[in-house]
Formats: structure tokens, sequence, C-alpha cells
């Protein structure tokens, strides 16, 4: 059992959460993630952790409402419990001073990029993060990514706040302003990493995606989780999750986060006609 | 039956078979298949046994659980003394008598078995565990004073648990470190509740935790902690029972499409999960109308009876050799091909083909023959060029093995493994490269029986008990 600690709306569909769990706060490192699984009946979902307060013995976990599990996990608050919380799980991010990383996080994905940002900040690099969502309203975290990088640019795809456009159009006059740029890390939705990688692989600058495929177990003992990159299969759960983004066959990623589609829509549904029921 | 008696004699008891659910009704839940013996039944098939001076079955059994004592005591109706004689060799009894392969340990030595059939000792075995733990008339036994020494064990399976309890037996303090939110292991993850009840995996994990095992879920050695922070928190020796937990894919084309599972995820996901109950349960899973399972072993019986009870209209196990060369349990195959599942034998998948958005719907194949005997003393299958054929599929489950995984000995320096990964040690006592660690079951011999697993650790305890206290037990 992990309590909730505190727990914020961070946008209409986006939650954020400290819960205890003092061994994974002290033990985790950028990029690494846990597996939650809310109650008896529950699944078990892997999500990155943000941030971690050794002292209070915290993590930070930020999701996004798409599913019943994720709309159980809205519906709780500060002093509920999670039945179970497993990690830290998956390698952490490859710290070092690279010189100049852009840093790029879409919708949900900025929770995710925000650790590993703050940590190539702080050895060093300099930092341009660029982050993006769909509209306004759905922009996360962008006074922690301002205060985690040299220089943020925030990107909406129907203009209603920053840059009119995606977030690989913002890369794009990076690079055609003549910016150089040794790194870059791009984690959000499957389609936005894809055009991430395709725009950085003719410059050849190394480009590092973080991959949310399906896991179960996440020591490494189903499979479910598994990619192919570089045309070998690995596991997202311990061989990643981050991996060369320009070696990731996205397509079949895209595929495999497909096969429950319905069974999750089943799902969902039920839940919400049972919570609206009475 | 038409027998010629030449002379009179003693009649003679005939094994007594164990009443099971009708295939008809049964693929269609997961309630288990064998449904034990009532107590007269017991009680008939306990006289069968002669009470050998020296019992070929003790031999038999990697525990040596006391057999014909224990038989005696079910032919006497002392039931409940019965499940106590077999609880102080083997702390796992209701399990070992459901998926322990008798056949090939202890009733292959029973002297009965010469001239006809063994004697039931499985069938023996788990009727005394059940009577005890349904009458809840279960006992804690008296356990020796705390002697203040610390052991970690890692891995909640089979090799985990049965070294946990003997060790707090002993005196340890015993604390299990197990990676998934739920102990068992494989008996938990693995095994399908139609063939070992998940409630009696936890009736048998609590008798532990009463006994004064801890254990802590959702632990992953060498992500959370590894071996020498166990040590530095003050543990005198480390257990590793992790098992050979990691899938075995075939590396063919197409292998990683939607609706190809590992038998780990699909077993997994119906078994611990409790997929087969979504969506009370959230976890999902494919329910494939036709689905084929890669493979001849324990592990590909349960996946394709497991696609059965998920309402599989066409379900087939595809393995590359005959029926004899079969690595599964008779019994397995029997309940199978009771159940309808179709075996595609000496054949092999090649390639996997897929719609345009990669669900598989079919797996082209290639028929083999038996060439000359391999390592393994089976005769190797070698393809037949030119005879390839396309099954049409919607789900496969792939189950021709696993393999060592690396998370716990990539994160302990000094721990030799093998060339495939798994942990060397020197002999039975499980002693490591690494003084203070020990490690049995399925990480070091690879994927092999509950049992084997449980005799392992059963042996690790004598030598953890005589380094850290001198004394020798047995």
């Amino acid at each position: 059992m992990s309590s909730i600690v505190s727990k914020e709306n961070l946008s209409e569909s986006v939650v954020r959460m400290d819960i205890l769990a003092p061994e994974i706060a002290r033990k985790r490192k950028a990029g690494q993630f846990v597996i939650l699984k809310v109650n008896e009946q529950g699944e078990r979902i892997p999500l990155t952790i943000v941030e971690s307060d050794g002292e209070q013995g915290t993590i930070t976990i930020i999701f996004q409402i798409v599913g019943k599990t994720t709309a159980l996990m809205a519906a709780l608050n500060a002093g509920d419990d999670i039945q179970d919380v497993q990690g830290p799980l998956g390698n952490p991010t490859e710290i070092e001073n690279f010189g100049h990383v852009v840093c790029i996080g879409g919708g949900v994905g900025v929770g995710v990029i925000y650790p590993i940002t703050k940590a190539l900040k702080e050895a060093g690099n300099r930092v341009t993060s660029i982050i993006g969502a769909r509209t306004k309203s759905l922009i996360i975290l962008e006074e922690e990514m301002s205060a985690a990088s040299n220089e943020l640019i925030v990107a909406t795809d129907d203009g209603s706040y920053g840059v009119h456009g995606f977030v690989s159009n913002v890369l794009q006059k990076l690079i055609d302003g003549g910016e150089k740029i040794d790194h870059v890390y791009a984690i959000g939705p499957v389609p936005m990493m894809k055009a991430i990688a395709n725009l950085t692989r003719p410059y050849g600058i190394k480009t590092i995606v973080s991959l949310n495929a399906i896991m179960v177990d996440a020591t490494g003992m189903c499979g479910a989780c598994r990619v192919s990159v570089a045309g070998k299969t690995e596991f997202t759960c311990v061989d990643g999750p981050e991996f060369d983004g320009h070696q990731v066959d996205f397509d079949l990623l895209a595929n495999r986060l497909r096969m429950y589609c319905e069974q999750e829509g089943q799902s969902y549904e039920r839940h919400r006609c049972g919570s609206q029921g009475n | 039956m038409a027998e010629i008696a030449t002379k009179p004699k003693k009649e003679k008891i005939p094994r007594q078979a164990m009443p099971e659910q009708d295939p008809g009704d049964r693929v269609k839940n997961f309630d288990e298949v064998p449904c034990g013996y009532p107590p007269e039944t017991a009680i008939l098939e306990a006289k069968r046994c002669i009470q050998c001076k020296k019992p070929g079955c003790v031999e038999g059994c990697p525990v040596d659980v006391r057999i014909p004592e224990f038989i005696l005591q079910i032919a006497a109706g002392n039931f409940l003394g019965a499940a106590r004689t077999l609880k102080e060799t083997n702390c796992l009894p209701a399990v070992c008598g459901r998926v322990c392969p008798q056949e090939d340990q202890c009733e292959k030595t029973c002297i009965l078995g010469k001239k006809g059939e063994p004697v039931a000792i499985g069938r023996l075995e788990r009727f005394a565990a059940d009577y005890e733990r349904d009458r809840g008339a279960v006992t804690i036994p008296a356990v020796a004073a705390p002697n203040g020494k610390k052991v970690a064990v890692i891995g909640a399976g089979p090799s985990g648990l049965t070294i946990a309890g003997d060790l707090v037996k002993l005196g340890y303090d015993v604390t299990v470190f197990e990676a998934l939110h739920k102990a068992g292991g494989v008996l938990i993850y693995g095994i399908p509740e139609f063939r070992l009840p998940k409630a009696i995996v936890e009736a048998e994990v609590d008798y532990l935790k009463q006994l004064g095992v801890k254990v802590v879920t959702n632990a992953v050695v060498g992500r959370l902690k590894t071996i020498d922070d166990l040590f530095a928190e003050g543990f005198d020796a480390v257990y590793v029972a992790v098992g050979a937990g990691a899938p075995v894919f075939m590396d063919i084309p197409g292998e990683n499409m939607s609706g190809i599972y590992s038998a780990n995820e699909y077993l997994t996901r119906s078994n611990l999960m409790k997929a087969y109950r979504f969506p009370e349960y959230d976890t999902p899973i494919v329910r494939g109308k036709n689905v084929a399972v890669i493979g001849g072993g324990n592990v590909a019986m349960d996946s394709v009876r497991t696609a059965l009870r998920l309402g599989a209209e066409n379900a087939y196990i595809i393995y590359r050799r005959s029926e004899v060369e079969m690595p599964a349990r008779k019994e397995e195959v029997h309940h199978a091909k009771e159940e309808g599942v179709q075996f595609l034998l000496l054949t092999n998948p090649v390639e996997y083909l897929g719609d345009k958005d990669g669900w598989v719907t079919g797996v082209k194949c290639i028929r083999m023959e038996l060439g000359e005997p391999d390592a393994s003393g089976r005769r190797s299958p070698v393809p037949v060029p030119g005879s390839e054929f396309v099954i049409d599929v919607d789900t496969v489950v792939v189950a021709v093995g696993t393999m060592a995984n690396p998370i716990v000995p990539s994160t302990t320096p000094g721990l030799e493994t093998n060339r495939k990964g798994y942990i060397i040690t020197k002999g039975e006592s499980g002693e490591t490269s690494r003084r203070g660690v020990y490690a049995g079951g399925d990480i070091v011999t690879g994927s092999a029986t509950v049992i084997l697993a449980m005799g392992a650790g059963r042996k690790a305890a004598q030598a953890i008990h005589q380094a850290l206290s001198g004394v020798t037990t047995e």
C-alpha cells in the first residue's frame, strides 16, 4: 500500500500526484518509471517518475485520463491508497555534458521529459526545451520546464498559446537557424517522436526517445513491451525505456499500442456507466 | 474383465481413479479439472501401499517426503496426521500433489509399478493436504527460538518459499523479496487456475507467514536494492531463487505482430491478472477464435487449454517433433486432447503473416521429419523442403522455453554465471562464487519442475544453516 500525499489537476485531463514510496524515492534516477496497480482488480500500468523527494519519501507521477485505470486514479485524493507501487524500473537516462541539448515534450510526455531536462541541465548542458500540446489548456509544467532549461519554447497545435504549430516545426526552425545541436530528447505521442526522429536523422543529430509500450510485469518476464530497434527485438521495460530514435520501428510500436483498443474502450465505458449510474 | 484365475487369491485393489470434470463442461470454465479423492477412495488407494522396508518412492522424491508413513496414516483414517507428516518435509503438499511429475519420481520407483500400477502417491498427497485445509485444521507447528540471524530470499516461487519455511522453523529471521505484487512465482503467474487453484497457493503462502516468514512484494532486487544493499541492511545470507523468467522467442519474421504472445505474458495476464475475468478485472487478454500455441511442454499445454477456455474455436499445438518427444506430462497431453486441442506435430513455424494493421492472420509452417538423435537424446527434427503451408490464426502463443533473467546477476558483482546466464553453484549446497550468496531453482538449472526447485531450496537451507550456525541437519 502506498498513500497519496497530494494531488493536483494540471489540466482538464492531466493529474499530478505525490505518492509515499520512500525506498523508491531514494533510489530512483531520471528516466526511470514505476508500475502501479490501483486495487485488487486493477491492471498494472507503467508511469514515469517525474520527481522524487528523498526527505518526504515521495515520488511524483503525472498521468492523463485515457481509460478506466487512469480515470479511477484521478478519482482518488490525498489520503487514499494505491495498492501496489513497484519500482524504480527501467534504465536511468545516460546523463552527460553533451553540450547543447534540445528536450522536446509533447502532451503528457512533458512530465516524462521534465526529470531528464533537469538532470541534463544539472550536468552542465545548455538546454533548449520545446513543449507542446493540442491547445493552451493542455500545456503542463511550463514553469518547471522553464526553470530546468536555459530557454523554453511553447507550441500549440491550434495556436492558442506560444508558437502556432507542432514541436517538430519549432525544432526545424532551430536547425534552420543554424543552431548547433548535439543531442535531442523527444518524448510524447508516437507520431510526434517519429516526426522528430525523421527530422533529425538527415542531420545526424543523436535523438533519444522514451517509449510507452504496453507492459505487464515490467521486469523482463513477459515481452508485452517488445519493440524493434535496429531490426532487433528489445524489451522496453529492461532494455529501455529510452532508445535511439533513429533505429526504432515506430509503426510497429503504434500497432502494438492499439492491441487492446476495443477492450480498453469497453472497460472505460463500463466504468463510466457504473460511476454515473447512481 | 475376462481374466482367467488359475488359483484363488486375495482380490487386488485397482489404482483408484480420481473423478474429474467432464471435458465438455470444463472447457467452458476455469475451475479445477480433477476433483480430488473422496475419503473412502483415499483409504482404498492408501491400502494398496505395501509399506516397503526400503521404500523406493522416498528415494524418488526430491524433498524426501516420508511417503509410506503418511499413506499408512490415510489408510487408518488419520487424515490430519497424514497432512502433518507431509508438512514436516514439504511445505507445499497441496501444490506438489497437483503439479509434481509423480510418474517420473515417487510413483516411478514404487514397487507396485513393476507389475501393475504404482500407488497414486500424488493424489493421496493432494487429498491429505486438501482435507486439512478445507476443514480449517491447519496448525502452526512450533518453531525454534529466534537465533538472531537474518536471511534474505529473492523470489517467492517454490524454491524461495521452501527455503523460507525451512529456515524460519530453525529460528532464522527470514524475509522474502518478491518482484511482483503477489507471492507464489510460477505457481501464481504461470500455472492456470484449472490445474492449481490460486486459493491453494495463497493458503500455502499464508501458512508460511504464520510461521513468521516476512514477504515483501513489489520489491525488484537489482533495481530497488542490490544484494550488496541487503548485506548492508544486516542480512547474513542471501538465497537467489528468481527463476528462469525471461521468455524465448524464435526470432522468425513477423513475431512481434499484434496478437502474438509469449506464454509468460499470456499466462500472466490470465492467471496473475485474472484477465479471463475481464472486464470484472481490468487486465485485457485477446480472446482468439483460432489460436496456435507453439511448443510441446507443460507451458504449451497450459496455454492451449487456456485459449480453449477463453473461447477459441480452434486451438492448435504446433510442435516440431512427434508426440513421443513431447516434454509435457502425459496427463496434460491427455487432458488437452480430451478438450479438443488439435495437435499439429512434426510442424514448425517459419513466418507469421499479418493484415495491414499488423495483426497476425496466419502462421506459415513447414513439415518436419525426425533425423538422428541430438544432444538431448531426442531425434532431431529436420525440415522437409517445399512442405510449407499456412494455418489461419488470429492469436499465437510462443511457448518454446524460457531463459535466465539478468536483473539479479548483472547487479551483483562477483556472482558468476554460465554462458546462458544461469548462476553457477558448488554442488547441491547452492553456494555461489559470492560468499554468503546461495542460489537454487530455475536460475541455476534452467527451467525445470516445481519440486526440483523446492529440493534445491531444501538443500540450500541446510547449507545456510550449517554456515551460519555450524549445525548439520539431516
